[in-house]
């Protein structure tokens, strides 16, 4: 499964019998700290998201397996809206900068300016 | 099968019911020098896994499902072991 965000929806009006009735939404992948990732797909929805939402999905053949027993040809489906995402800080994949950088050292044989307090 | 580290967990309300009383992670596929590999994605936990664990995750929907026990839902990855140690021969090639 992928995080994501509803960033539209698509009309369809002539498709394949087993789509019918179904939502579809374009869906904009996102990393955990929610920035854009990769481009964005066309999902089919079986949560009722509406646009802006975060939400997750899935992907392969269990995409269609959210609506049995009827099994539309889908191969991504909405299968549910996030309330939140708590990234434990040490673990994320890119740990944050230093809060502050240290002072460079002042220039050799020349008075700092200002002396720090 | 990825290798990954449990970066964190997902709370959502309203989902599909084939997901109902499974922790939802957030895992971070890792390279073989621990390095990360690619975008974090999301999974089903099988083997109660916390954040910061070294797991094993399938990305396949039948092996997914299977190790959650619910067959024919819309699962497509799964955390199904945790890894102690990765050993590499550094002699073959």
């Amino acid at each position: 499964m992928y995080l994501g965000r509803v960033v539209g929806c698509v009309w369809s009006t002539v498709k394949n019998r087993n789509l019918e009735g179904q939502r579809m939404l374009v869906i904009q992948p996102l990393t955990p700290e929610l920035a854009n990732t990769g481009q964005r797909i066309v999902c089919t929805d079986c949560t009722g998201a509406g646009a802006g939402e975060l939400i997750y999905w899935v992907r392969g053949r269990e995409a269609s397996l959210a609506f049995l027993p009827n099994e539309p040809a889908t191969d991504t489906t909405v299968v549910g809206i996030v309330d939140s995402v708590h990234v434990k800080s040490a673990a994320a994949p890119e740990p944050p900068p230093p809060a502050a950088p240290a002072p460079a050292p002042p220039a050799k044989g020349r008075k700092p300016l200002r002396k720090a307090s | 099968m990825l290798i990954a580290r449990v970066i964190g967990e997902l709370v959502a309300t309203y989902k599909h019911p084939s997901h109902e009383g499974r922790k939802i992670l957030m895992v971070q596929p890792l390279n073989l020098d621990g390095t990360n590999r690619g975008v974090a994605v999301v999974a089903l936990d099988a083997v109660d896994a916390g954040v910061g664990d070294k797991v094993l995750v399938t990305t396949e929907g039948f092996c997914a499902c299977t190790s959650v026990g619910r067959l024919l839902q819309p699962i497509d990855m799964a955390v199904i072991g945790f890894i102690d140690q990765i050993e590499i021969l550094s002699d073959v090639s």
